[in-house]
């Protein structure tokens, strides 16, 4: 059924039943291509699989719920001014999808475009800003340089007088930057992809990998028996380093936890998205009203999706001096998430020494900006068995050869 | 007495202290130890809150921190406002403003109200389903709407004045929760001597026995009982009695957060009280006596102000002698409620019908009940509500033997109270990630395996009878201490009478009629969470609990679904046909209630955010007009405007000066750390690419750091002190990461040699003496060190004396003149600075900031590791191979270089730019392209790192890395502009100024 | 926030301490032999494993110095702690059934 105005109308004055979002099928004997991990990026692989390359025969499996994982625990922070050109080509792209995708799911994933305002705070700062929005506008990609008076019209409630730490000079903005509602996300294309025939199997964890005695993959062991698979692709985030331990690959990837939080709901304060690297922070309101704020990593690596209080407190600290009016509110609920890291902060999407075996994965605190983007790209690449152009840097075997695109030290100060 | 539902006896009003205070711009009176809801009851007023979604009107439903309707603004002007606060919490004192939220115009005409006639579009999920075209119309159109009509109350508009403290504490014993278990557990904790921490959200200690009259302990009368406990833990000094603290969240290793309120009850609290203390306590045994919480039962209309739960009723009439009702109906399916209606009718109320929901209730309660003739309907139920703002009626229900409910008939009431049971508060046991265990026969989770040291005890772990809590608490409060080291003795079991204790309970939806529609029955009140919802998501494929809840958003609102959950999932298991424990909980997450950002974040505002680092000669600088520049956590002079001067004004007099004269420059940022020892010079050809076993004692090289990957990662001048010591310099914001990084390597990777490493930043004080006159300025100062050029070259270091203090005098020069830097004690560098400055002065020389350095050292070509390199640089990328020794075997980083990807020719590599137009100076960031119109999306070929006016050029200059640079040089290539134009330039040498070096060796 | 044991100076708060990433990973004795596949996983290929982790801390703000710990990175149970250099404690040393270890890596 078509979800609309007219639907919800309709169903409002009859009383009927809603369909199914999403069935619940038993696992096939194999698969044309086998995803291990229901979030985001897993979902949108199997949907454009299915809408744009025609194959259907397709099963995601997951260990617990869908969207259960990062995609349900993230800031929901979107943007693409990246700094360097395949970071920017690969955000971007996910903008793109983003701008269009409540009608290509016909599921509103509610995208708002409210702008993403990026604070500089040092001299440094300023540099880094401004070689952004340089590299950004050759790029094709908006990004504007803002006063610290500008910021502030922006979004009044931050404070740029001389009374902080590190008093702001500046911002950069990108206001096609925002944000959007993460569950939604995950169960629009899990609907789509459903209704293409894709099988979403929850409840369904992957105990190993099995190959052929000629190394290429041939399916997977799951709590429901083993599942074949001529393709299989492992988008699993913070578990990517386990999963791939079955298949005795060795990955460049180390697990976090990443906390984020949300305040009381209250009524519209916060118009926009402000980051700042500086003092290390970030925060957006909610439709429902939460200001919903988050940090960097915990310290250690960790699988436990809980952190320390202090992580949070440096994180409070942070907002309570960027927003002073904010220092009454209270905190709602604090949350963990478990996030893979790679040694350059950029993800690693395509092929493995194993034939057959392609992963996802590396995405670090960033990784739910790139849902529709990342899906797309790596449904390509496991249709094709090649990468797309967008994705073809992000390989493992940069690694290798030095080739990195490492956007954290890029910004990384010293002098 | 003013009203007539305010009764004179109460365990926790002072009936000698009236109070006024204004709800909603009226006035009303209260006493000291009311709640604001409490008082409001006592006035009968019910409604003090619309919900979120529907905006229905709402009245208060519990006595507690679950209240999730009667949310309250409370503001004491000049930024004192805060949103949410439960009416149930909120302290009366005099003068207090509160108001209602979420209503417009009024509370009780509120015209979002609308929404709940609409409430069959406004399902589950609906928001999901529309809103969707045009493309844009989201952002623009709907959302805007959605987000005024959503949120609660509204967050301050002024900066908060209050302040906030912060405590680190260790104890034996911290025991959560006040109530009999908790205070027994505490007794017996504290006899042992133990040091022992109690801490209770509530103004009051007691917990549940406060709302407690005809029980005794041990013969006592309960409250005297209660009395005599907490003076014993009084006066017991290792005792430390924390009231008004809730502990939101439980860490690993027994680490505890709580937060102490200290001035929010207050009618004037004192100047400079913190107003929370955040405590931070690491226990060795942790008890948690953390109470339950009533459900309620989830019914058609059970939301109308006036339905609330039995307790609570109990609660507000024992504890604070409001009176809830006087014609009420009990709906339940546990003893408790009974306690209530007794207790209720005992006070002068009509109790209308006790319906329960049982069979055939057994019990001390029940028969107490009908002792005092009160009509017990057992089988019974309520399938609907009536009245707008108040309940005034209740249509009941009979359940058949076959479980088909007949609507028999409808009671009037001005009050409804509800009981389906209580759950145990197992919050912090979960955060704790102790795993819970389902109770079947009790339809309740209870404490099982524990992760941490710490026990459960009383109604927190489904122990409701008193006397069994208080036996829990005498054992538990012994054998933590026991466990902790300490001898404990024991404590005679006490005699509890007359408690009715819940026994039973029901979760989920009351059956109804057949053929009636779940109507409006509320699972969560906040969020407007309606069966039908839940059913409904379970029908759309929302099949597990944690997408229930997200679906449908029960549990989420202010708060966490702490009368909700358990409903909710029962409603979720009903639907789905399975278990309870099979559909599972959803997660406990801290905090247990919301906590105030400002109590967590502390002292860090303002200078207390990060420690701000000055210089010895920082109060000079700032007599002398400097303007600071923030650079990691150092204040540095950014530069030193004479009259009217502009940044650029100030710079380019400064940097002329420097190279007519001479400037006088602090450099005490710089890192330093001090490497001795018989390895020293081993250590560094392993840490810097360069060599050093022969370098000469007296004599300083440039040194280069990478990192592993084989990226620069510091610099900075080395010279000899000695055959085994060195002093290093390394940039300002590098030096702490520096330092641990050859730690790591010391001591996790070389072991073997014999070298010690020491900080010495804070140690010495640097002034830089740079430009042709240096030595003049200097020289009348230092009696033991020969200045001339032959004595002391371009990179030497002596040791010596200036103005009679120990110096060490490097020769070395960042600006490209003849300069030194006089490293003298911390303590004596203001002394030293003002004697070279006198001098200075008389020379014409001037003090320079950190941007005129910055460009005296670009027109020289000399990098800032950090603005030059980005952390993807190679030596070779600077044109730097030099520093490389090539005969070194290994060094960090070295093994990288080799790579394929760090040897290609197309690698970004430094140059200089020369603008075409002199007078444009390019961003620092532009983008190096290669025509002067480039396609969207086309690639730059690099970006400008630094750019200036030179003063000394009389034009601008700009440094870059660019692909394949040194090979480019001549080219004209295109620098962008924010304006969208981009400007040409040529591929230059990185060196503008005196190429040959002749003024450093002068 | 972690209690730790440093084996130097007794248990601290986290906040005294650094993380340091995996522990045992040696840098090879002379880089110059090895291959880009070796070097790579010596730069960059972690075990990252969900259960038992040894890894490296250094006491930043008391002895400064670094040691090793065997951490369950599940329940962010710390089993052991232990100087830098010494070898990596059994299975047995850390109270752990080895069928445990194999489940759980």
């Amino acid at each position: 059924m078509k979800f609309s105005a007219y639907a919800l109308l309709k169903n409002a004055l009859t009383g009927s039943v809603w369909p199914e979002q999403w069935s619940s099928p038993e696992p096939r004997a194999s698969y044309d291509v086998v995803i291990v991990g229901a979030g985001g990026h897993g979902l949108a692989t199997a949907y454009y699989l299915a809408s744009e390359h025609g194959i259907r025969n397709v099963a995601v499996l997951e260990k617990g719920w869908l969207g259960g994982g990062n995609t349900g625990r993230n800031t929901t922070i979107i943007r693409s001014n990246y700094l360097w050109e395949e970071s920017q080509k690969l955000y971007e792209h996910a903008v793109k999808l983003w701008e269009g995708l409540s009608q290509e799911l016909n599921y509103n994933v509610m995208y708002s475009p409210r702008g993403v305002m990026m604070l500089a705070h040092t001299l440094h700062d300023v540099q880094s800003a401004k070689r952004h929005i340089h590299a950004n506008r050759l790029g094709g990609i908006d990004n504007e340089w803002l006063t610290p008076e500008q910021a502030q019209a922006f979004c009044p409630i931050l404070n740029v007088g001389p009374n902080i730490r590190y008093p702001v000079l500046g911002a950069a903005l990108q206001r096609r930057g925002g944000t959007a509602r993460h569950d939604a996300v995950a169960w629009g294309y899990a609907r789509a992809a459903s209704k293409r025939g894709v099988h979403i199997i929850q409840n369904c964890e992957v105990t190993g990998i099995r190959r052929a005695p000629s190394g290429e993959v041939i399916g997977v062991e799951t709590g429901k028996g083993f599942i074949g698979a001529k393709r299989v692709g492992v988008v699993a985030a913070g578990h990517t380093s386990v999963l791939m331990g079955m298949a005795d690959v060795r990955m460049p990837l180390e697990s976090y936890p990443l906390q984020a939080l949300v305040s009381e709901p209250v009524k519209p304060v916060m118009p926009c998205v402000v980051m700042s690297n500086t003092v290390h922070a970030y925060m957006s309101q909610s439709d429902k009203g939460e200001l919903v704020i988050g940090a960097g990593t915990d310290a250690y690596t960790s699988y436990s999706q809980t952190g320390g209080l202090h992580i949070s407190a440096h994180t409070l600290d942070a907002i309570c001096e960027l927003f002073p009016v904010v220092r009454r509110m209270k905190m709602l609920r604090n949350w963990g998430g478990i996030v893979d890291v790679t040694p350059d902060r950029s993800p690693i999407i395509g092929k493995t020494p194993v034939e057959g075996l392609f992963v996802n994965c590396g995405w670090g605190t960033g990784g739910f900006k790139a849902t529709p983007g990342s899906g797309h790209v790596f449904a390509h690449t496991l249709a094709t068995g090649e990468p797309y152009a967008i994705n073809a840097p992000f390989t493992l075997d940069r690694f290798l050869t030095g080739r990195l695109i490492d956007e954290a030290a890029a910004a990384a100060v010293a002098h | 007495m003013s009203s007539a539902y305010r009764l004179p006896h109460a365990t926790c009003i002072d009936y000698t202290k009236p109070l006024r205070f204004t709800f909603d711009g009226k006035s009303y009176q209260g006493f000291h130890g009311d709640t604001v809801a409490s008082a409001l009851l006592a006035q009968g007023v019910h409604l003090m809150g619309r919900s979120f979604k529907y905006h229905r009107p709402r009245g208060v439903m519990a006595a507690g921190a679950e209240e999730p309707n009667a949310l309250l603004d409370v503001s004491r002007g000049g930024g004192r406002s805060v949103p949410n606060l439960r009416a149930t919490q909120v302290e009366l004192y005099d003068g207090l403003v509160v108001k209602s939220q979420n209503r417009f115009p009024s509370l009780r005409f509120d015209v979002g109200a609308i929404n709940d006639l609409l409430a069959p579009l406004f399902g589950a999920g609906f928001y999901y389903k529309t809103f969707m075209g045009p493309r844009k119309a989201w952002a623009h159109l709907y959302e805007p709407v959605i987000r005024h009509a959503a949120g609660l109350g509204h967050a301050p508009s002024k900066p908060d004045p209050d302040t906030y403290a912060n405590q680190f504490a260790h104890c034996d014993v911290l025991i959560v929760g006040g109530g009999a278990a908790g205070l027994a557990a505490a007794l017996s904790a504290g006899r042992s001597g133990a040091r022992v921490i109690v801490a209770d959200e509530q103004a009051q200690w007691g917990g549940g026995l406060l709302a407690e009259r005809g029980v005794e302990i041990d013969g006592q009368p309960v409250q005297a009982w209660l009395a005599q406990t907490v003076r014993a833990l009084q006066a017991m000094p290792h005792v430390r009695l924390l009231s008004r603290t809730t502990a939101f969240g439980y860490f690993q290793q027994n680490f505890i957060g709580l937060v102490e309120r200290l001035t929010d009850h207050l009618a004037h609290p004192p100047q400079g009280q913190p107003r929370e203390r955040l405590w931070q306590v690491r226990a060795k045994r942790v008890i948690l006596a953390t109470g339950a919480i009533e459900r309620p039962l989830v019914f058609s209309g059970n939301d109308r102000p006036g339905v609330m739960l039995a307790g609570a009723a109990r609660q507000f009439l024992n504890r604070y002698g409001a009176l809830v009702g006087k014609s009420v109906l009990v709906f339940t399916a546990d003893d408790a409620a009974y306690q209530a209606a007794i207790d209720l009718a005992q006070a002068g109320a009509t109790v209308m019908a006790i319906v329960d929901l049982r069979e055939n209730p057994q019990g001390p309660g029940i028969e107490a009940a009908r002792a005092l003739s009160l009509p017990v309907l057992t089988s019974h139920v309520v399938i609907e509500t009536f009245g707008r703002l108040r309940i005034n009626a209740a249509a009941l229900g009979r359940i058949g033997p076959d479980g088909d409910v007949t609507p028999v008939k409808i009671e009037q009431c001005d009050a409804l109270l509800m009981s389906g049971g209580f759950t145990p508060s197992v919050h912090l046991f979960s955060q704790s990630r102790g795993k819970l265990h389902y109770d079947a026969d009790r339809q309740i989770f209870v404490p099982g395996i524990s992760a941490q040291q710490e026990c459960s005890i009383g109604a927190a772990k489904g122990t409701f009878a008193l006397q069994e809590s208080v036996q829990e608490g005498f054992a538990a409060g012994a054998e933590a201490a026991e466990q902790a080291g300490f001898k404990s003795q024991t404590i005679a079991p006490s005699r509890v009478r007359h408690d009715v204790p819940s026994c039973a309970g029901f979760s989920g939806a009351v059956p109804r009629p057949k053929g009636q529609r779940a109507g409006k029955a509320f699972v969560d009140f906040q969020n407007d969470v309606k069966v039908t919802d839940i059913i409904s998501a379970t029908q759309e494929g929302f099949k597990s609990i944690e997408h229930v809840k997200r679906y449908t958003t029960t549990g989420m609102a202010t708060d966490q679904g702490k009368t909700s959950n358990m409903n909710a999932l029962a409603v979720a298991a009903d639907a789905l046909g399975r278990t309870i424990p099979d559909v599972g909980l959803t997660t406990f997450r801290m905090p247990y209630t919301p906590v105030t950002f400002g109590s967590i974040a502390g002292l860090a505002r303002g200078d207390l955010f990060d420690p701000v680092r000055k210089t010895p000669i920082h109060g000079w600088a700032q007599h002398h007009g400097a303007l600071f520049e923030d650079v990691g956590l150092w204040k540095r002079a950014h530069y030193f405007p004479q009259k009217g001067e502009s940044l650029h004004q100030a710079v380019l007099r400064e940097c002329r000066t420097v190279r007519s004269k001479a400037g006088l420059f602090d450099a005490s940022t710089l890192g330093k750390i001090e490497i001795v020892g018989p390895d020293a010079a081993e250590f560094l050809n392993r840490l810097y690419t360069n060599a050093w076993s022969k370098l000469a004692v007296g004599r300083c090289r440039y040194g280069v750091m990478l990192n592993e990957q084989g990226f620069v990662m510091d610099d900075g001048v080395i010279g000899r002190l000695a055959d085994e010591r060195f002093h290093v310099t390394t940039t300002t914001t590098g030096a702490p990461r520096v330092l641990a990084h050859m730690e790591d390597y010391l001591q996790t990777e070389f072991p073997e040699l014999d070298v010690w490493l020491t900080s010495t930043t804070e140690q010495w004080a640097v002034i830089a003496v740079q430009g042709p006159l240096a030595r003049q300025i200097l020289q009348p100062f230092v009696t033991d060190i020969d200045l001339s050029p032959d004595a002391m070259p371009h990179m030497s270091v002596r040791t010596g004396h200036i103005c009679g203090v120990e110096t060490r005098l490097f020769r070395v020069s960042f600006t490209g003149e003849l300069g030194f830097e006089v490293n003298v004690p911390s303590g004596q560098g203001r002394m030293v600075w003002e004697a070279l400055w006198a001098e200075a002065e008389k020379h014409g020389a001037c003090a320079y900031g950190t941007e005129a350095m910055h460009v005296l050292r670009a027109e020289k070509g000399f990098i800032i590791v950090g603005q030059d390199t980005d952390g993807t640089v190679t030596p070779a990328d600077l044109g730097m191979d030099w520093v490389i020794g090539q005969t070194k075997p290994d060094f960090v980083g070295k093994r990288s270089l080799v790579r394929a990807d760090m040897r290609k020719a197309d690698r970004p590599q430094f140059v200089g730019l020369q603008t075409h137009d002199p007078h444009f100076v390019p961003d620092e960031g532009a983008q190096v392209v290669a025509v002067a119109e480039p396609a969207t999306g086309s690639a730059a070929l690099g970006f400008v790192t630094s750019a200036y006016d030179s003063a000394t050029l009389g034009r601008s200059i700009a440094l870059a890395l660019v692909a394949n640079g040194r090979a480019r040089k001549g080219e004209t290539v295109y620098l962008t502009r924010l304006d969208g134009q981009a400007l040409p330039a040529t591929i230059v040498d990185p060196v503008f100024y005196d190429k040959e070096g002749a003024r450093l060796h002068a | 926030m972690l209690l730790i044991d440093c084996p130097h100076c007794g248990p601290r708060p986290e906040l005294e301490f650094r993380y340091g990433g995996e522990a045992h990973v040696a840098r090879p004795a002379e880089p110059a032999t090895v291959d880009d596949a070796q070097w790579m996983a010596f730069l960059y290929l972690r075990s990252n494993p969900k259960g038992l982790h040894f890894e490296r801390w250094r006491h930043m703000s008391g002895c400064g110095r670094f040691f090793n710990c065997a951490r369950d990175t599940v329940s962010d149970k710390i089993l052991k702690t232990y100087p830098a250099g010494q070898a990596r404690p059994s299975l047995e040393a850390l109270g752990l059934a080895p069928v445990d270890h194999e489940v759980r890596a």
